[in-house]
C-alpha cells in the first residue's frame, strides 16, 4: 500500500472508528456527571445513591455549616487530593457497577487515616495535649471512634 | 509486501480495540442509565388492588421486590435457640412436659415455621386436633381482615366490604365479623380464611401505608393507653395521654411510620387469652405490658389457662410475649422499631426496599446490626451469643425449679394434702410458671430485653424456691403435730 500524504481509505474509517469510542466514551462520562466528581460539591458524592444516608445525615450534623465531604475525606494538598479522589474514584465505580461491595459501607483504615488528620488540622490547637502523646503502634489517636456522630449525625 | 501485510494487521488491531472501547462505554452508558432510572420511579402500578384484594399475588405485580422476599418465607434455618424449623420443643427440653402436664402444649409444642406456614401449620398441629379449639385461633394465623369484614355485614353490620378501612362501617364491620369468628368452632373458623398473613393485613391498598387491622391489638393498645403504664417507646400513645383523651388512642391515625413498623408486628407477637365464654381474643395490657402487670390482670379477672394435672394449681399460659419483651429493651427505648432488624432495608440496584423475608436478624447481621453498630459479624454475633447462652441458663435454672415445686405438690397430693391445704404453694407455682414460661415463649432467648428477661427468670425460680421452703413448712408443721400426738 502506498502512502500519500498519510491519507488512506482504512484510514479514515478507522479515524472515524476511534472517533465514535471517544465519542461514547465522552458521552457517557458526561452522562455519569463525570466532571462532578472533580468538584468540592458534596452532591458529587451521593450520584449514586448509595451515600445517601451519610449525606442525609451530614445536613443535620455538627459539622454541617463548617465542613463538606472533602474537608474530611480527602487531603487537602492538591496531588494528595486528586489521588484520592481518582483512587476512591475507581474503586467506588467498579463496586457499584459490578455491585460486589459490602454493605454497610465502611470507612477503609486508609481513609480513616485522612479523615482523623482532617480533624487534626482544625482542632490542632484544642487537641495538641492529646496528640502530642500518638500511640507508637497505632499512631494517632482514633478521633471518630468517640465523636462518631460530628460528621454524619446519629445513625452513621 | 510484507510491510503492507504488517501495516493490515495494525489497523485490524486498532480498529477492533476501538470497537471493543466503543461497547465498553455503550454497556457502562446503559449500566449508569439503568441505575439512573432506578431511582427515579421504584414501583409500576400494573393492576389495581383494592380493600377486596387479599391474595397477595395481586399486590405482588405492583411490588415484586417485596413480593420476591416475602414468599422466602417458606425457607426454614436453625439458629442458636430457635429459628424457622419445626423442631418438637418437648423432645429438646423434656422439662415442658412436666411443665405443662394436663394441657394441649403437651401434646404438640413445635418451633413456628416461618410466615408461609402459619396458616396450613396451624390447621395440622395436635394441639389443634386433639383438643376442640375456638375460631379465636384464627385472628393471627391469615388474613382475616377482609373474611371479619364479610362475616361482619352477614350478622347484621352496615355497610359494605368496598368501603375504606378506616371508615365507621367498615370499623363496625371488623369487630362484628371478629366477635363472631371468635366464638365459631375451629374447623369452621379456618374455612374462612385461604391465605397466611398478607398484605392488606398490615398496608393500606391505596397509599400503601402501614397499618394495624386485627382487632385484638386495636382493643389492646386502647387499652394500654389508658393504663398508667409508661411508653416512653410509643410516644404518640405518650402524646395521647397528655390531650383531652375525648377519642380512644387509634394507632392508625395517632402512631408515626416508626411506631407502625413495630406495631404492625405487635398485632400478633403478643401475649393474649380467649376471654370469657365468646373466647374474644383479648390482649391482657389493662395496667400494662409488664410481666406482673399481665398477671395482675390475670389474677384479678380470676383466669388460668388450665389445671395443671400433677400439681392442681391454676396456671397460665404465656404465649410469645415479643412486642411487650421488646417494649422493655434497650432497642426499643433507642427508637428501634421490629422491622429495623427483622425487616432490614436491602438495596437492590440503586434503590432500598424493606426486606419482606421476615426472620432471624442472626441470620443477616450486616443488615439486620451494621447499619447502627460497626463491628465485624463475628463479634456482633458472640455479644448476642453471650446474652442468648446468659438467658439460657437461667432459664434452665427456672424450670428445674418449676419441675421441682410442681414435684413436691403433686408428692404432697399423694401424701394427703387437699387443695385448699395447697393453694398458697399453688399459687406460687402459678407466679414462677408464669414467669419461666414468659421468657421462654418469647422468641428471643432474652436478646429483645436482657436484664428483663433475667429479672423475670430471677424472679422465677425465688417463687417456685419459696413454693418449696412453704411446702416443707407445712409438712414439717404436720409431722411436728403428728409426732407430739403420738408423743401424747
Amino acid at each position: 500500500m502506498e502512502r500519500r500524504a498519510g491519507i488512506t481509505i482504512a484510514g479514515l474509517a478507522l479515524a472515524a472508528l476511534i472517533g465514535i469510542c471517544v465519542g461514547s466514551a465522552a458521552y457517557t462520562f458526561r452522562f455519569a456527571e463525570g466532571t462532578s466528581y472533580l468538584s468540592n460539591d458534596p452532591k458529587a458524592c451521593v450520584n449514586c445513591h448509595i451515600m445517601r444516608e451519610q449525606y442525609d445525615g451530614w445536613q443535620k450534623a455538627a459539622h454541617h455549616a463548617n465542613a463538606t465531604c472533602n474537608d474530611c475525606h480527602v487531603p487537602q494538598d492538591l496531588v494528595g487530593k486528586y489521588y484520592t479522589k481518582a483512587e476512591h474514584g475507581w474503586r467506588h465505580s467498579k463496586g457499584f457497577t459490578l455491585q460486589n461491595f459490602h454493605e454497610p459501607i465502611r470507612i477503609t483504615p486508609e481513609s480513616l487515616a485522612v479523615v482523623n488528620a482532617n480533624c487534626v488540622r482544625c482542632h490542632e490547637g484544642l487537641t495538641s495535649e492529646i496528640t502530642s502523646h500518638a500511640d507508637p503502634v497505632r499512631g494517632l489517636v482514633n478521633c471518630t471512634q468517640c465523636h462518631a456522630r460530628v460528621g454524619h449525625g446519629p445513625r452513621n | 509486501m510484507s510491510t503492507s501485510k504488517t501495516n493490515w494487521f495494525a489497523y485490524w488491531v486498532v480498529a477492533i480495540v476501538a470497537a471493543g472501547g466503543t461497547a465498553a462505554a455503550l454497556l457502562l452508558l446503559q449500566n449508569i442509565n439503568q441505575r439512573k432510572m432506578e431511582a427515579k420511579q421504584t414501583a409500576f402500578k400494573l393492576v389495581d388492588v383494592f380493600e377486596t384484594t387479599v391474595d397477595p399475588l395481586q399486590w405482588g405485580k405492583n411490588f415484586p421486590r417485596q413480593y420476591d422476599s416475602y414468599l422466602r418465607t417458606v425457607d426454614t434455618q436453625r439458629t442458636r435457640h430457635g429459628g424457622s424449623e419445626a423442631f418438637q420443643k418437648l423432645d429438646t427440653d423434656p422439662h415442658l412436659r412436666a411443665i405443662f402436664d394436663g394441657y394441649a402444649f403437651s401434646i404438640d409444642y413445635r418451633e413456628e415455621r416461618g410466615h408461609a406456614y402459619m396458616l396450613s401449620d396451624q390447621r395440622e398441629t395436635e394441639r389443634v386436633h386433639k383438643k376442640a379449639q375456638p375460631g379465636a385461633c384464627v385472628q393471627c394465623h391469615a388474613s382475616n381482615v377482609v373474611a371479619y369484614r364479610k362475616l361482619g355485614i352477614e350478622k347484621g353490620a352496615p355497610g359494605t366490604v368496598e368501603m375504606p378501612f378506616a371508615s365507621k362501617e367498615a370499623q363496625a364491620q371488623l369487630f362484628k365479623g371478629f366477635e363472631e369468628m371468635c366464638k365459631m368452632k375451629f374447623d369452621d373458623a379456618t374455612k374462612l380464611v385461604e391465605h397466611p398473613v398478607a398484605c392488606i393485613d398490615c398496608h393500606d391498598p391505596d397509599t400503601m401505608h402501614l397499618r394495624v387491622t386485627k382487632p385484638g391489638f386495636l382493643n389492646g393498645i386502647r387499652a394500654l393507653a389508658k393504663s398508667s403504664d409508661p411508653v416512653p417507646h410509643l410516644p404518640s400513645i405518650e402524646r395521647w395521654r397528655k390531650g383531652d383523651r375525648s377519642k380512644d388512642y387509634d394507632p392508625n391515625v395517632e402512631a408515626s411510620r416508626q411506631e407502625m413498623r413495630a406495631m404492625a408486628c405487635g398485632q400478633c407477637h403478643v401475649e393474649y387469652h380467649f376471654k370469657g365464654e365468646g373466647k374474644l381474643v383479648t390482649y391482657p395490657w389493662m395496667n400494662g405490658l409488664k410481666v406482673e402487670q399481665i398477671e395482675k390482670y390475670y389474677d384479678d379477672s380470676g383466669f388460668s389457662d388450665w389445671t395443671h394435672a400433677r400439681s392442681g394449681a391454676k396456671v397460665l399460659k404465656a404465649q410469645h410475649p415479643e412486642f411487650e419483651m421488646w417494649s422493655q429493651g434497650i432497642h426499643a427505648r433507642s427508637g428501634v422499631s421490629c422491622a429495623d432488624c427483622h425487616m432490614p432495608y436491602v438495596r437492590e440496584g440503586a434503590i432500598k426496599v424493606s426486606d419482606h423475608h421476615t426472620r432471624s436478624p442472626m441470620l443477616n447481621i450486616s443488615r439486620a446490626c451494621q447499619t447502627c453498630h460497626s463491628y465485624s459479624e463475628e463479634e456482633i454475633s458472640s455479644r448476642v451469643a453471650a446474652i442468648q447462652d446468659r438467658t439460657k441458663k437461667l432459664l434452665d435454672a427456672s424450670e428445674q425449679a418449676v419441675v421441682d415445686l410442681i414435684a413436691a405438690l403433686e408428692q404432697a397430693k399423694k401424701d394427703g394434702m387437699t387443695d385448699e391445704q395447697l393453694l398458697p404453694v399453688q399459687k406460687l407455682q402459678r407466679a414462677a410458671q408464669w414467669r419461666c414460661d414468659f421468657v421462654n415463649a418469647e422468641n428471643s432467648m432474652g436478646f429483645h430485653a436482657p436484664q428483663e428477661a433475667a429479672r423475670i427468670l430471677g424472679e422465677s425460680i425465688d417463687l417456685a424456691r419459696q413454693g418449696q421452703i412453704e411446702l416443707l413448712k407445712m409438712q414439717s408443721g404436720k409431722t411436728t403435730t403428728k409426732s407430739t400426738a403420738s408423743a401424747k
